[in-house]
């Protein structure tokens, strides 16, 4: 059907050739920072770790199952109920933190200004506020899991909620991801052991307030 | 009530329960030292997990079941209802790693004897088997969560699950519990790191198969 000179190119057209079942893979993105560039914050070894190693794993198992999605997809629903939570896993966790890399920074920490600290303020009450209610949602989680501030479209506001494992915030409760806040123990424990609260004292340090609000006013419109 | 008997009420607690009167979980004692279990599981994390985490889940459980008693006495149903996931939470894992400091030993590892081993030879194929099965639970939680071998009193066999969380594996699924595996990453993260197949490995080095037999 297609000709030899568009196949040759199939990589770059993928996404339009979807139908064709030619799949890009998932890949680990680059952290916009060195390892140590959130210290004292959040050490070297732990974003060293949780870059290139968990959300490494996420990335490959990701593929993997996609993969073995694509086969099920052709043949057996039993199968892809099976893929389910491996995919929801995997690709959650690719997901959260993809978007978590971004939502750090080492010039990050303070406050946001403008249209989202005003959504904050209309929301919440204040930003002190809001960042009590996003601490406690984050400590608070019960086992493995993500702190989340969101955007409820049909609502137009702004939303806290917590999420467990690696389960994605847009997926499971429509939720728009604007901040995200990794509470699994991976994320801290090399540092701050079992005192999860010191951790979250510390991220605020570096929050990247300008990724945050691009997200707010991408899903606004 | 005289006064002589409630004088001695605090012994006579369990007796009185019907008083109100409730007897507070208290933390229990490892039965090694913290470096025991080297080099398969390190001292700081032994510290941390047991007079840290577990301390907090023994405290935790006190206070909810506080709460718990005035809900109950009040007839308050969405109170009572609003405190479960923190009994589970709390009670789970103070039941979970009380039956956990139990299964490891400094003199551990190897193989079960007699019936015990009888038992795994029938209901997994071999030793290895079971272990590999075991092995395989624990490592596949996806978050936080146990491995366990229980007993299946109703059809009279072992079996291996995976709980989630503190969930505990009699009061969730019946099975009572023989040997659990923690494989939350408090567990074993500062000494295996991300690396928890290397941390089942180690552990079964320290199994206290007298406990579970």
């Amino acid at each position: 059907m297609l000709s030899r000179a568009v196949c040759g190119t199939s990589r770059q057209l993928a996404p339009v050739l979807g139908y064709l079942g030619s799949r890009q893979k998932h890949s680990l993105p680059d952290l916009p920072y060195d390892y140590g560039a959130l210290e004292p914050h959040i050490n070297a070894q732990i974003m060293q770790l949780h870059h290139s190693k968990h959300h490494a794993a996420y990335v490959n198992n990701l593929n993997v199952t996609e993969e073995k999605y694509q086969e099920a997809l052709a043949k057996d629903v039993t199968a892809q109920i099976a893929l389910q939570p491996a995919l929801k896993f995997n690709g959650g966790g690719h997901i959260n933190h993809s978007i978590f890399w971004t939502n750090l920074s080492p010039n990050g920490g303070g406050e946001p200004k403008g249209e989202l600290l005003e959504a904050i303020k209309r929301d919440f009450g204040s930003f002190d506020k809001f960042k009590e209610k996003l601490t406690a949602a984050s400590v608070g989680v019960q086992g493995s899991g993500w702190g989340w501030l969101g955007f409820n479209k049909e609502r137009g506001h702004l939303q806290i909620a917590a999420c467990p494992n690696q389960d994605p915030l847009q997926g499971t409760t429509g939720l728009i991801p604007l901040l995200g806040i990794d509470v699994w123990e991976h994320a801290y424990y090399l540092q701050y052991k079992n005192v999860r609260p010191d951790y979250l004292k510390a991220i605020w340090n570096v929050i990247n307030w300008e990724n945050v609000t691009e997200r707010y006013m991408a899903c606004k419109k």
